[in-house]
């Protein structure tokens, strides 16, 4: 058991009677929590948006703002509709209770409380609650925050849905001969540092990494949270991976270290984007011809000599301030047509 | 000793499992609040505000229920559940009767602190 299921926990009453509202900080006090109050809904509210608390033990009756409609609008609140709540009331009728669990209350307690059942059921709100935080942090831990989001908001569930959006493939370029001139020490730590540089370049453009397979990854760019321009996201987060690898490389021959270099793939369209996997096991990936493209278009990279190639449509939406270069019609693997493909041209620094 | 208008064994049971002098200190606070509460029973009734009487009611009920004052308990909750409206009928007869069983309850608490 945690310190909060055994005590210790931070803990909010709210009761707008001043006897109530002593009577159950005290109780809750010799319990070990460290106990706030508000006396209202309304300042409840606003302290459980200032601060952090582990539960919320909740009076019906109130002024100003009342104790459904504080549930209420916790269950609207992303940030908070998982603190567990107990409600404290002396208001008779069942109604009353299976409104307040409707409402998403954990409990409901009949006032005067009995000491004994109040930190019987505060133990267990704060067991439930303590392994829900282990759940969430482990979902943020090994998907992404727009994929955690999701999963928090539309639940697990697993197939796919057809998106619009973009895929990014990269790899580094001879990471084989690489690997087996050093030591695996080595080459974990080069890999950490590479993908938490790639991550950030990943995340900063609004995109989310679907797999990672030894030196190589795959992101995608709208879904499952939509972006405005999902095309022009991938190639921003291309051009800054490049930019990045040359800091990384500065960094590493100055060690006396060999340079990395990367080649980048992306391809945009339609998808069918979703969980795959098993009930136990899934991850959140994207499938179809834009997936595939993207792939071929990084494998592309090396053939040509160039860090980034993109398709015709990733290219259409494309600002300005980015140089295309047309290399023309090219056979793909698996595409009975052959496909337009672009090199994006990095920006020379003077 | 008029001990009778607060039920001994809830009175004690508070007492064990909040600790003497904390108990001293919300007799106090309730004595402080309870008169504002009849004050606010008779005001909301000549303001004909059914919500505002029926919520001080609440208040009165779960306090008295609290120190064992079981019979004030009972009254402030027939108001509660009765309303505004029946009270009315009454004249200020069931007020009054609510005000000296709490005048019998403050001084029963006073005396047990005293012992």
């Amino acid at each position: 058991m945690s310190e909060a299921a055994t005590g210790g926990a931070r803990l909010l009453v709210a009761d707008d009677n001043k006897v109530n509202r002593l009577l159950l900080t005290r109780n809750l006090e010799l319990m070990g929590h460290r106990v706030a109050s508000a006396e209202n809904g309304r300042m409840a509210l606003e302290m459980l948006r200032r601060e952090s608390f582990d539960l919320l033990l909740l009076d019906l009756e109130m002024p100003e703002m009342n104790g459904f409609e504080v549930l209420e609008q916790l269950g609207r609140d992303l940030a908070l509709r998982d603190v567990p709540v107990i409600v404290t009331s002396s208001l008779e009728g069942l109604d009353n209770v299976v409104r307040s669990i409707e409402l998403g209350a954990e409990d409901y307690l009949t006032k005067p409380v009995n000491v004994v059942l109040l930190k019987a059921r505060i133990g267990a709100s704060l067991e439930k609650k303590r392994l829900r935080d282990q759940q969430k942090e482990l979902v943020r831990r090994f998907a992404t925050p727009e994929v955690a989001q999701d999963l928090q908001q539309s639940g697990f569930a697993l197939g796919g849905k057809r998106v619009r959006g973009s895929v990014l493939f990269s790899d580094i370029r001879d990471f084989t001969p690489l690997v087996e001139s050093q030591p695996p020490e080595e080459t974990i730590e080069l890999l950490n540092t590479y993908y938490t540089l790639m991550f950030d370049a990943i995340s900063g453009h609004g995109g989310i990494v679907s797999q990672i397979a030894g030196d190589g990854l795959m992101a995608i760019f709208g879904a499952p949270l939509p972006l405005p321009d999902p095309a022009t996201s991938a190639v921003r987060t291309a051009l800054e991976m490049v930019e990045l690898v040359e800091l990384f490389d500065a960094e590493r021959t100055a060690g006396g270290k060999p340079a990395i270099r990367i080649g980048v793939g992306i391809a945009s369209g339609e998808m069918v984007a979703g969980y795959t996997g098993t009930s136990r096991r899934a991850t959140y990936t994207c499938i179809g011809d834009t997936v595939n493209l993207a792939a071929r278009l990084e494998t592309h990279t090396k053939t040509v000599g160039r860090m980034i190639l993109i398709d015709g449509a990733t290219r259409t939406t494309l600002p300005g301030d980015i140089t295309v270069e047309a290399l023309g019609p090219v056979a793909i693997r698996g595409k009975a047509e052959p496909v337009d493909v672009f090199a994006v041209v990095p920006a020379r620094k003077t | 000793m008029s001990a009778e208008a607060i039920d001994l064994a809830t009175f004690r049971e508070l007492e064990a499992t909040t600790g003497v002098e904390f108990v001293r200190e919300l007799v106090a606070t309730f004595k402080a609040e309870a008169p504002r509460m009849l004050a606010d029973l008779r005001q909301s009734l000549v303001d004909g505000d059914a919500e505002r009487f029926r919520r001080t009611a609440h208040s009165l009920k779960s306090n008295s229920n609290t120190f064992g004052a079981t019979a004030l308990g009972a009254m402030a909750r027939k108001l509660e559940l009765e309303g505004l409206d029946s009270v009315r009928a009454s004249g200020s007869a069931p007020l009054d009767a609510l005000a000296f069983e709490y005048t019998r309850v403050a001084q029963a608490l006073t005396e047990l602190h005293r012992e």
